[in-house]
């Protein structure tokens, strides 16, 4: 069967676009940059909101912000990127057409609608329930109705990428294996099935009960469900970002895997058992079984987490062994010191990697302990957490990509080179510092989603300690550090996109048949045993097993200080 | 480039491992166990366990329940929150109402005393958070669940609201006394 449309190679990277395709994951990327653009000046109502000494936005609007910001930058941003990098892992990588474009149209629309529906409502007013919307309250009804079309668009966008594969399959433009990135992204598409198929089982309820067709929605049973909709689609984030940082080990340093077996492995992993996470959510809860709790929470036995620790050590160190071929052999760090740090591609990416181990990582394992979980649960330590792992890890991943498809999918020039290298470091770094002080802050107890500290002077006020208050103003200055190289991101990216010069972006475009796989003879690298000692990444890893095992009996010791409860 | 292209050798699963990565595995491994049976390690050995218990029950049953419990047990009115001041025996219930924007009423409770504490909420979800303790509970309407507490030192604490409950969230404050 063939099918109209045409391929083009980009001269710069050697990759293959299909029209369609490549226009899909244009749009794609360009509605998420948008939503980015949006959450990040939300983003700076809520942060300086929270700074203590500013303290700016009257409550109702700080609450309709906030919800505002947590959708469109933890759905609608990184959604719409995810099924860009879906298509490029698809299409790009497998070197085939995009199967049935126009259904992945109808999915991007239905997304696009959603997402505008979902954000006008909560625009309105009468719709600041936060992201997480718990029942009994209730927002108004199309506050659901866009949450339900966006979602419905995401899950058809994962079925065209599981149809691509097939076109890929059928038509045979690959041989023996998909390559490791599109295996994570199979990973993170399959993980979408699941949050995708939760949260319609909870918001189509909720949407009738907003109705008035159903009568009532168990506010225990929502949060379960609900959780497994909001927890899991950060672990289609992380399943994405890995693959992305794989695939970035490969185009700066043309680093292959260390081993196919392992890393496979691992997101073989993360679909049995990532999804149990969000359980964590649950840990206060009343009504679950510690059996549950315990079984749960752990990923089943951290086998979830122990993947991740197999991906923190093999991307870096694929990195090191192919830099270790290219002779920067002296001493530990010699691959990391010679590493291309001006390149934004790579630097984000890196940024990205140990931002999320370190911050976003350890602190994850401590919230989702049981019995930790009473002495962090819903302060702003989540919070946290939770920017150290979708900001720091998928965010500054995504942008870091972005760098490289500027030039290779959209066919232009960057603007300002110079702003671009300096980004990640800008936002990496006052991410990094602005997740530390929030954990800080939610030690000392200090609650999320919460207006002002100083209670609106009711009589029986909390006075939180000194310590606390410097905290959150440390909190609203590295936001707004980090909202200025966001910013950049965004002058960059769309920048680029309006007067970036235009690049050639191979003039192969009239070629109606798929071209034929060179990819296998490319890659025949063979995998011998030689330089795959990457000692510096080894020592690397040892160092964040040491901080994440002190900083575990740290929080059990401040644990068992606390009053006693069974 | 090979991540992003197909494995050159059809077997890949069968390549041996190299060593840096195996033994990484292996102490990720251990330190995954570690991680899982500290968990359960803390409620065979540990004090701080969050009770399970938990009955099904409505916002006039329990508003009733703990309405009449506390009548049994006021010794004052609180000065600062105009509440009844509730001190109920060691090793007795305790209630504590959550609802749009308030926790009532105020208790007093006895250093190295124990109480089974009910909670649950009238109206929305609600976080009880305990400061500067901070110990943080959920709190979800329908559901009592029955925490036995131990208070470990004398003095006033707040309980904070730390669970969005809409306009008046940040006003949801109270107090709790430990002689």
């Amino acid at each position: 069967m063939s099918i109209a449309t045409t391929y083009r190679t980009c001269p710069r990277s050697g990759l293959q676009f299909e029209a369609n395709a490549e226009k899909l994951m244009i749009a794609n990327a360009v509605a998420a940059v948008v939503f980015l653009l949006i959450g990040g000046v939300l983003a700076l109502g809520v942060a300086l909101t929270r700074w203590p000494a500013v303290h700016w936005l009257q409550a109702d609007t700080f609450y309709q912000v906030l919800t505002a910001h947590g959708i469109d930058m933890l759905i609608f941003w990184i959604i719409f990127f995810e099924v860009a990098i879906l298509y490029f892992c698809s299409s790009t990588l497998l070197r085939c057409r995009i199967a049935t474009p126009k259904i992945a149209w109808l999915a991007y629309w239905l997304m696009l609608v959603g997402a505008i529906i979902n954000n006008y409502a909560v625009y309105k007013g009468g719709s600041s329930v936060m992201m997480t919307s718990y029942v009994p309250m209730m927002a108004e009804q199309s506050f659901y109705l866009g949450l339900i079309l966006f979602a419905v668009g995401a899950l058809i966008a994962c079925f065209v990428f599981f149809g691509t594969l097939v076109v890929a399959k059928r038509d045979k433009t690959y041989e023996g294996s998909v390559p490791l990135v599109t295996f994570g992204a199979i990973t993170a598409a399959i993980i979408a099935v699941f949050t995708i198929a939760s949260g319609a089982i909870i918001l189509i309820p909720t949407w009738l009960l907003s109705l008035g067709v159903v009568d009532s929605v168990d506010p225990l049973i929502y949060r379960m469900i609900w959780w497994a909709f909001g927890h899991s689609s950060q672990q289609i984030n992380v399943a994405a970002h890995v693959s992305v940082w794989y695939l970035v080990a490969a185009i700066v340093f043309g680093a292959k895997p260390m081993s196919e077996r392992v890393s496979r492995g691992a997101f073989l992993l993360y679909i049995l058992f990532l999804q149990l996470a969000s359980a964590h959510h649950l840990l206060a809860d009343p009504g679950l079984s510690t059996n549950w709790k315990v079984v749960n929470t752990s990923y089943f036995m951290y086998f979830a987490v122990l993947a991740s620790m197999v991906h923190g050590l093999t991307v870096p160190g694929a990195m090191e062994v192919a830099q270790r071929q290219k002779g920067y052999t002296r001493g530990l760090y010699e691959w990391l010191r010679r590493a291309p740090w001006g390149n934004p591609t790579f630097s984000g990416v890196f940024i990205a990697i140990i931002g999320f181990g370190f911050l976003g990582g350890i602190s994850g394992v401590m919230m989702g302990t049981e019995q930790l979980n009473m002495i962090i649960h819903n302060t702003i330590y989540v919070p946290g957490h939770f920017h150290a792992t979708v900001v720091v890890g998928t965010t500054l991943t995504f942008m870091a990509l972005t760098y490289y498809l500027i030039p290779t999918l959209f066919k232009r020039e960057v603007i300002n080179p110079g702003l671009a290298r300096l980004q990640p470091y800008l936002f990496g770094f006052s991410m990094y510092f602005f997740c530390l002080v929030m954990m800080g802050a939610g030690t000392l107890g200090v609650s999320r989603r919460h207006w002002d500290m100083a209670f609106a002077g009711m009589p029986s006020a909390y006075e939180w300690p000194g310590a606390a208050y410097l905290m959150m103003g440390l909190v609203g200055i590295s936001a707004v550090a980090a909202i200025v190289g966001g910013a950049i991101y965004v002058y960059v990216t769309v920048g680029s996109l309006l007067w970036g010069k235009r690049v050639e972006g191979g003039a192969a475009s009239a070629s109606r048949e798929p071209t034929p796989l060179m990819a296998p003879a490319v890659a025949a690298q063979g995998y011998g045993s030689q330089g795959f000692a990457a000692p510096g990444t080894f020592l690397l890893a040892m160092v964040f097993l040491v901080a994440f095992i002190l900083y575990y009996f740290v929080n059990w010791k401040y644990l068992s200080t606390v009053w006693g409860l069974s | 480039m090979s991540a992003i292209l197909p494995p050159a050798e059809r077997l890949w699963w069968k390549h041996p491992l190299d060593r840096v990565e195996g033994t990484w595995i292996a102490i990720a491994f251990v330190w995954c166990m570690i991680l899982f049976f500290m968990m359960v390690f803390w409620h065979v050995y540990g004090n701080q366990n969050l009770s399970t218990e938990t009955y099904s029950t409505t916002p006039e049953d329990f508003r009733i329940k703990a309405e009449a419990w506390a009548e049994k047990y006021t010794v004052r009115i609180d000065e600062t929150t105009g509440q009844p001041v509730v001190a109920p025996p060691d090793g007795g219930d305790a209630y504590l109402i959550t609802r749009l924007w308030s926790f009532w009423p105020t208790l007093e409770l006895e250093k190295g005393k124990t109480y089974r504490l009910h909670l649950s909420s009238l109206d929305y979800n609600h976080g009880l958070s305990l400061q500067p303790v901070n110990i943080n509970i959920q709190v979800v309407p329908g559901y009592e669940h029955v925490v036995t507490v131990t208070p470990n030192q004398s003095g006033t604490y707040g309980l904070v609201c730390n669970e969005f409950c809409g306009i008046g969230h940040h006003m949801m404050v109270g107090r709790l006394y430990v002689k």
